[in-house]
């Protein structure tokens, strides 16, 4: 038994809560009911802004478009002074030394997906490796992906193990568990592997790697999050959450933001316990703070985008 | 009942040669009693009254039954409800069947016995022909009118919505005064047919093929207290019909409007459903009809989500 | 305020989940510039205002600042049997001999003017009777257009409702209706009136009659002959006009069984017709196998939805011991994040109870509930000061004897029972007067289907709770009345059938 910080038995997966999608999904649009305005607005959007994790996850990303991505995080809009940075960068293990650099001394975290990403399709000794590859090159926190195949197949304790060892080799770093929604399909499946991965140990579980069709959505982290709210309560222990894919308008972030407020409270409104996986988030929400700040309606032209 | 009651249409005694070679035979006669949770009490109070023909001819001695009959039968009826409302539909079709073959197998008791309470033997032949015909009638409709009224309800969330009839419940009836027979069986085919219990109040001038239909019923696999016949008086049992807590719906069938505005005064004790069937012509067609059926049936609507994820067309 | 990396970390040991965030939302009120209503409200009698022969008005106030909103006309026997003869006149000459796809149009047309004019009527429903604007925007308001749309096109298809039939109209229809949900109840009441081909007098409640005067109005915009709908407003008096009048073939009630009880009696030796739609005490029954969290929301749906002031209001929680106790848990968490105050912020979950006397009945139980020794959580939200508030409210290890699991309070309190087996809590459903609605919830599609079929009422929302729809009856079993409103089965109460 790797320790992952294992504070209770483990359960038996086949059995984990029921989910009634559609029961789930009423809840989430009462979420996106709630109206934020003015102040309201402007804080929320700043927390939004330091949750982000700026991401670049492209076959074409080279050592240049990374540091200009990190250069973006450390001046998010030098024309709004007083803005927070965001959470982190988020990279492949071969970036990882770029990003680690460009951002020294900012206090920005380097996150690098891991295991495999996106398909999750290798074996175990190179998702290890891949692990500590990224994490010997310097990276803050470790976005795996768990195998979708195993876990259809009903290979709940291989998917279990995987991630332990992951968890393992990561050492210091956090380990976010990508569990790539919409390969999973249904809300009891998004709940079961929700479970396998925090009770194997994951700090952070996440909801998709952006690579995949439909992009996850609010019901979706719904189900995670109180996947997060009930270990809290059987174990104690905190999991943070990091919603990713699809995520582009300020809007909706406020409503996840809504979301993380009203089931999980206070303990998870920041970027220690949440993240939003995005790379056009930010611009949108500094569109929104320009507009909130002046009363005119931005156009993108005027933010870089990267 | 100690008084010796000669049965008119009985004529064994008349036949020549039995009197040649023995003496009067003294007739076995029928104690006409009550049918309470598939037994055959006299009435607690141990009273009667004396059935008779328009011409004064007395026919039986018939239990005058007591509001306490009543309530003993409400009980049974109560006691009923569940087993029958459950039951397959399909076998209340095939227990309504029975009944209507146990009706034609004592068929000639029935016309007897409505010739005596002064129908023409021609008539009676009729009343008994549709009494059966009747039942059959109503042991079809009883795994049909459910289809006929139900609806699956196509509401705009993702959601599955189907209403259905289900029976009402404990049913008290005052049976039609003068059609004896294919009153009682009117009355009582089309509730029972719904999966509800009653008690009946036979018809008070013509009682004599009321007990003898309850009978027919207890030898028709009919689970007991399911249907309870009482005879008696209406002046004195229609209140305490419509006045208990226990009964769902009353139904009565004359036209007596003070006795109506009782029931109807009465009912609100526990919101009861009343229904006057003071226009009907029992022996005709628009005596039968599934609609009858539906007024002692409610209506109970349920939801259930649909999952809509695979090709749904939205994201999820 | 951005948040450093390690604030807010909680140690692990503290398991209890803090709602009171540092973000909070703002105010967001709806504006009421959009929405305007007269200061004084007539009689609507044959397609006019007219002044009541009552010489009287009433006030209405809004319940969430005790502020007098307008004033209203109370109708008396006369001014009843004005709008009576009004609408036997219309009946006779227009609506009885107009063709039923005619008829139909008219239907449609208020359908759609409703629509056009929603937020308007929404936000006036928000102030008259204290609900959320969110509820009043996103259910009372479409849903009352969406039955008027429904019943329309039922007007020429009638002969395909009943079959082997004929179906008549029977006249005038008296229609009373509850201040819960003032503008959905007026159209779940005329929408099939008119389609089935009857006229209407109908008296909205006495705490909430604006959205009916709105309605009025909108029912003169569209043209629809004079007289074919009339609205007087008014108390119980006024009720008892409608329900005594010996003109009026039909009576419609939506409201307290014990009102109910007293129609019932009143119509007594007459021929009218009657619906009635009676309170309830739901029970909602949670299994061990449930979808635990979407449980969760349906028990908030199901007794806080409008205050509480909802007949089917799954008032009656039944849990199953083996996850009682975090279903609890989970419940209290839940009730802390319901936001209670204005009823026009659009953030407002729970607005203001009706009126002082429902208050004062809420307080009534919260009193008993807590004098009879059981466990009460409220929510710990602050109430504005002016107005009439109550906080969620859950009282657990109720038993089945105790008042606050027997009788309906019609307030946002919610008494929790648990069970053990599917035998006891069936019978415990049942052990009621009432048979209104029922809620079950189990990820075990055979139990459903035994749970809905065994529990006596007339309305079984299965992994849902408190879900209408115009197409779907409505309507109690035993005290909770008879009749049905909505769908197909709704029509039948408005006609009599011949051969």
């Amino acid at each position: 038994m790797p320790k992952t910080g294992m504070l209770t038995t483990i359960p038996d997966f086949t059995l984990t809560p029921r989910i009634d999608q559609v029961g789930a999904e009423e809840r989430a649009s009462r979420f996106t009911k709630r109206s934020i305005k003015k102040e309201a607005k402007v804080n929320g959007l700043k927390l939004v802004l330091n949750m982000i994790d700026l991401t670049t996850l492209e076959g074409k990303d080279t050592e240049g478009k990374v540091k200009q991505l990190c250069y973006k995080a450390m001046h998010l809009h030098d024309a709004l002074p007083g803005l927070p940075a965001v959470a982190a960068v988020c990279v492949y293990p071969t970036m990882v030394k770029t990003a680690k650099n460009a951002l020294k001394g900012s206090g920005i975290k380097v996150a690098s997906v891991a295991t495999g990403f996106p398909s999750g399709q290798a074996s175990r000794d190179v998702k290890i490796r891949d692990t500590r590859y990224a994490v010997d090159n310097g990276a803050d926190e470790v976005d795996m992906v768990i195998s979708r195949g195993k876990f259809h197949a009903g290979e709940y304790n291989y998917v279990f193990d995987e991630i332990a060892a992951v968890k393992e080799a990561c050492g210091e770093a956090r380990l976010k568990v990508i569990l790539e929604t919409s390969d999973l399909i249904t809300f009891d499946k998004i709940r079961r592997a929700s479970d396998i991965a925090m009770y194997a140990g994951a700090d952070f579980i996440k909801t998709a790697t952006g690579k995949i069709q439909p992009p996850s959505s609010m019901p979706v982290a719904l189900i995670m999050i109180e996947a997060i709210r009930d270990f809290y309560y059987k174990t104690g222990k905190m999991v943070g959450m990091k919603p990713a894919g699809g995520i582009s308008k300020a809007k909706v972030a406020l409503h996840y933001l809504v979301m993380v407020k009203e089931v999980l409270g206070e303990a998870w409104m920041n970027n220690h316990w949440f993240r939003f996986g995005a790379s056009s988030l930010a611009n949108d929400v500094l569109m929104q703070i320009m507009k909130e700040k002046t009363g005119v309606y931005q156009c993108a032209s005027y933010f870089s985008i990267d | 009942m100690e008084k010796e009651i000669k049965k008119s249409s009985l004529s064994v005694s008349e036949n020549g040669i039995e009197k040649k070679t023995t003496q009067k035979r003294l007739e076995v006669l029928k104690t006409y009693k009550i049918y309470i949770g598939g037994q055959f009490p006299r009435t607690e109070s141990g009273r009667y009254y004396v059935a008779s023909s328009a011409a004064g001819k007395q026919l039986a001695n018939v239990c005058l039954s007591s509001r306490k009959d009543f309530r003993d039968a409400v009980v049974a009826a109560r006691n009923a409800f569940g087993g029958w409302s459950n039951r397959a539909a399909f076998n209340r079709g095939q227990i309504l069947y029975r009944m209507a073959e146990m009706l034609e197998g004592r068929k000639a008791q029935f016309i007897e016995e409505l010739i005596q309470q002064d129908t023409s033997r021609s008539k009676a032949e009729k009343e008994v022909n549709l009494a059966i015909d009747r039942l059959i009638y109503y042991s079809g409709w009883c795994d049909k009118f459910q289809q006929v009224f139900s609806a699956v309800n196509p509401v705009a969330t993702s959601h599955f919505n189907f209403s259905v009839p289900e029976p009402t419940g404990v049913v008290s009836i005052i049976a039609p005064q003068q059609d004896g027979l294919i009153g009682l069986v009117s009355v009582i085919a089309p509730v029972i047919a719904g999966g509800n219990t009653c008690i009946v109040l036979a018809s008070e001038s013509k009682p004599l093929c009321s007990v003898t239909f309850a009978e027919v019923i207890n030898s028709s696999d009919m689970p007991a207290g399911v249907v309870n016949i009482l005879t008696g008086k209406p002046s004195e049992l229609a209140s305490w019909f419509v006045n208990h807590m226990d009964v769902n719906a009353t139904i009565y069938c004359e036209k007596d409007s003070s006795v109506q505005k009782m029931m109807q005064d009465k009912a609100a004790l526990n919101v009861k459903r009343i229904f006057f069937y003071d226009k009907i012509n029992w022996n005709s067609d628009e005596g039968q009809s599934p609609y009858f059926i539906m007024d002692t049936q409610e209506i109970k609507t349920t939801w259930h989500p649909i999952e809509h994820i695979a090709g749904s067309g939205g994201g999820y | 305020m951005p948040v450093t990396n390690k604030k807010n970390i909680k140690k692990s040991n503290t398991i209890k989940l803090k709602f009171d965030t540092g973000w909070s939302y703002a105010p967001a009120p709806e504006s009421k510039s959009s929405a305007s209503f007269n200061k004084q409200y007539d009689l609507f009698i044959n397609g006019e205002w007219v002044n009541p022969l009552s010489h009287k008005y009433f006030d209405t106030i809004n319940p969430a600042n005790e502020e007098k909103l307008a004033e209203v006309a109370e109708a008396n026997a006369a001014d009843v049997d004005r709008a009576v003869k009004a609408a036997r006149n219309a009946y006779e000459k227009v609506w009885k001999k107009m063709p039923a796809k005619e008829r139909a149009k008219y239907i449609f047309r208020i359908a759609r003017m409703i629509q056009e004019r929603a937020r308007e009527f929404a936000i006036i429903e928000s102030m008259d009777g204290g609900k959320p604007i969110r509820e009043s925007r996103d259910f009372d308001i479409p849903t009352a257009a969406n039955h008027f749309f429904y019943y329309a096109g039922w007007a020429d298809k009638l002969e395909y409702a009943f079959p082997n039939r004929n179906s008549n109209s029977l006249g005038v229809a008296g229609q009373i209706i509850p201040w819960n949900f003032p503008m959905l109840m007026a159209a779940w009441k005329i929408a099939p009136a008119l389609a089935t081909g009857n006229t209407v007098v109908l008296k909205p409640a006495e705490t909430t009659p604006l959205t009916a005067m709105k309605l009025a109005e909108v029912i003169r915009e569209s043209g629809l002959p004079e007289g074919v709908v009339n609205i007087v407003s008014g108390g119980g008096a006024t009720g008892a006009a409608i329900v005594n009048h010996p003109d009026i073939n039909k009576i419609a009630f939506t409201g307290s069984t014990e009102v109910g009880k007293l129609i019932q009696r009143a119509v007594a030796g007459t021929n009218k017709k009657v619906t009635l739609e009676l309170g309830g005490k739901a029970a909602n029954i949670i299994f061990e196998d449930a979808p635990i969290d979407q449980a969760v929301e349906g028990v908030i749906n199901g007794v806080y939805f409008n205050q509480g002031h909802v007949c089917c209001a799954g008032s009656r929680l039944y849990v199953q011991e083996s996850v009682a106790k975090e279903l609890i848990r989970k419940l209290r968490d839940r009730i802390e994040t319901l936001i209670v105050g204005d009823p026009l912020d659009k953030n407002t979950d729970i607005g203001a109870i009706n009126s002082r006397q429902q208050l004062d009945t809420i307080h009534k139980y919260l009193k008993i509930g807590k004098d009879e020794g059981y466990q009460m959580y409220e929510s710990s939200c602050s109430l504005p000061a002016k107005g009439y508030w109550c906080r969620p409210t859950i009282f657990t290890d109720v038993a089945q004897s105790a008042r606050i699991a027997q009788e309906e309070i019609f307030g946002p309190v919610l008494a929790i029972l648990t069970f053990r087996t599917d035998d006891e809590v069936i019978q415990k459903a049942n052990n009621t007067p009432y048979g209104l609605s029922a809620g079950v919830w189990t990820d075990k599609g055979s139990k459903i289907f035994n749970m809905t079929k065994r529990m006596r009422a007339g309305v079984i929302w299965a992994n849902t709770f408190n879900k209408f729809d115009p197409t779907s009856p409505f309507g109690g079993y035993k005290e909770s009345g008879y009749g049905r409103e909505g769908g197909l089965h709704g029509l039948l109460p408005y006609v009599n059938l011949s051969n």
